[in-house]
């Protein structure tokens, strides 16, 4: 568990003291996937690297697994990085080092495994992100979803047990981001690993967190699990987010409904009620019709959801709206 | 055929030539030796006291860096001679190979001291962070991240300094130190005998072309980019 207390951070550029995070609460529970979203500037990218100190706090406290770690120096602030994995945006891997070098590195830096232990670790872990046949290679000979899963599991190597994600899959093409995304997924719920990763892409949430934080000029500024936060977003930040994901323009589409007749609602389902025929039902009980405007089924995460904007007509409306209240879904009366 | 080329070189004494071949070897290999030894670290030193890096020390970095700028602004051949009761003091001598290497080695090392920092900061910020993640110390993070990474860098500044340190020892005749550049100013230029001067110019030429294929070829192969 990630606990932050009133954690801040400023910038001094010259004598202008820039606030880069404002005093923040957050607790990131042990073995999710936790995902910071905003974009750049918005102080996502201090946030993660106050969690391993790449950034030092101006104030407050951050606890890890009941360890204050803001009180760390030294050698103590080397062993706590040892147990906390990052991976970034371009890699970063060693451009002089052959893939298996790069990966046993943090293991040749704690100093705690002998040559032969290394090796073994290595080739475990090479076979875990699918690299064992490059692993003699150098990075410049690999694809960028390659280099990342190098990355991956180099930060893998000391078996931390959490994993910080800068912007991993933002250099990457959407297929390979898909790949790189269901690893992350595969090692959280293998390794019951804590994962933070920032993105600026609601799409990246949506695949794999648990829970997301919204941040917006160094504030977060709406946090929760991942379907609440997608579904019904309230803050303005966020629905634009949740708007770019969807690549409709929510505010253009409402118009479009002024000339549709009838009561006009969104009803949002989630889980297993996603493929019950609900509709249909209350259609034949009630005696409305209905005409769909928009609509999108999908999942997030592992969890189907399935989000409609239907125009009701004829029949008894409110018995309707009655029946969608009772049943197991999310209902909005938006005219 | 053969006796038209002799007397186009009439003036060379071959086995001066060798001579002053070998000395420019050792006097390059030499100074080249400790000016490494030397300007490695203190190019180490520079790039981590420097702005915004690792160990920012705005003093030390500022008292370093105007120490290098004075040495560098001394023209050679007055380091030469202003170093002579110093090199007494280390060689035992102010004369030869040997009393020409420390002056080399004082003229040289500022030099390549600031092409390794050069070197050292051409090499992306985000491995040194990846390195510090990982928990490294900053002797870790030199050792097994800065110093490989900018390994073709190194290799590149230290034969641009070979070849600086080839031109230098043309001026270690004034301590008697001798050597092909010597040579060619003693006998080419002063006395006239053209021959001379162009055979040691060929020679230094072939050095240089030598360094500076080999140095290229270090570079490319330690280039994993």
């Amino acid at each position: 568990m990630i606990e932050f207390h009133n954690v801040h951070k400023t910038y001094t550029v010259g004598k202008r003291e820039i606030p880069a995070l404002h005093p923040s609460r957050l607790t990131i529970e042990g073995g999710q996937i936790f995902g910071l979203i905003g974009h750049s500037g918005a102080g996502k990218s201090t946030l993660l690297r106050l969690i391993n100190r790449l950034e030092e706090p101006s104030g407050g406290r951050i606890v890890v697994d009941g360890e204050d770690i803001t009180a760390l120096d030294g050698e103590g602030l080397r062993r706590f990085r040892q147990r906390v994995g990052m991976i970034f945006q371009h890699f970063n891997l060693l451009s002089s080092k052959t893939v298996a070098d790069n990966v046993g590195m943090p293991l040749k830096l704690a100093g705690e495994l002998s040559r032969r232990e290394i090796e073994a670790r290595v080739a475990e872990l090479l076979a875990r992100v699918g690299l064992s046949d490059h692993a003699k290679k150098y990075p410049a000979q690999l694809s960028g979803g390659q280099k990342q899963r190098v990355g991956i599991a180099r930060a893998l190597a000391t078996r931390p047990k959490i994993l910080l994600c800068d912007e991993a899959t933002s250099a990457l093409d959407p297929q390979t981001t898909g790949q790189v995304l269901q690893l992350l997924a595969e090692i959280n719920r293998e390794l019951r690993l804590t994962v933070v990763l920032i993105t600026h892409e609601m799409d990246v949430i949506r695949r794999v967190c648990d829970r997301v934080a919204v941040m917006d000029a160094g504030t977060v500024v709406e946090e929760g699990p991942v379907a609440d936060v997608f579904l019904h977003p309230q803050h303005p930040t966020t629905q634009r987010f949740v708007l770019e994901a969807e690549q409709v323009d929510e505010h253009e589409q409402r118009d479009d409904f002024a000339h549709v007749p009838g009561r006009i609602l969104r009803l949002t389902f989630q889980g297993d009620s996603t493929y019950a025929p609900l509709l249909g039902t209350v259609a034949r009980q009630t005696g409305v019709d209905y005409s769909i405007l928009a609509g999108r089924i999908d999942r997030i995460k592992d969890v189907p959801y399935g989000q409609l904007t239907l125009a009701l007509t004829g029949g008894d409306v409110e018995a309707a709206l009655d029946c969608f209240r009772a049943a197991d879904v999310h209902l909005e009366v938006l005219r | 055929m053969d006796a038209s080329f002799a007397s186009l070189v009439q003036n060379i004494d071959w086995a001066e030539i060798w001579l002053a071949t070998l000395d420019t070897l050792l006097m390059l290999g030499g100074s080249l030796l400790f000016t490494v030894l030397l300007g490695l670290p203190l190019g180490v030193l520079l790039f981590l006291t420097g702005p915004r890096q690792l160990f920012e020390q705005k003093g030390v970095y500022a008292l370093l860096s105007l120490l290098v700028n004075v040495l560098r602004s001394l023209p050679f051949i007055i380091l030469l001679i202003v170093m002579i009761p110093f090199t007494v003091l280390i060689t035992g001598t102010s004369l030869g190979v040997a009393g020409a290497i420390p002056p080399l080695v004082v003229g040289a090392t500022p030099f390549f001291a600031r092409l390794v920092e050069t070197a050292l900061r051409e090499v992306d910020r985000g491995i040194i962070e990846a390195t510090q993640a990982m928990g490294a110390t900053t002797r870790q993070i030199v050792l097994n991240a800065l110093l490989p990474e900018a390994r073709p860098g190194i290799i590149a500044a230290t034969t641009v300094t070979a070849i600086t340190l080839v031109s230098y020892t043309a001026m270690a005749g004034v301590v008697g130190a001798g050597g092909l550049g010597d040579l060619a100013i003693r006998f080419g230029y002063q006395r006239f005998q053209t021959d001379v001067m162009v055979v040691t110019v060929i020679l230094l030429l072939i050095l240089v072309q030598v360094l500076q294929t080999v140095g290229d070829r270090l570079v490319v192969h330690f280039s994993r980019k």
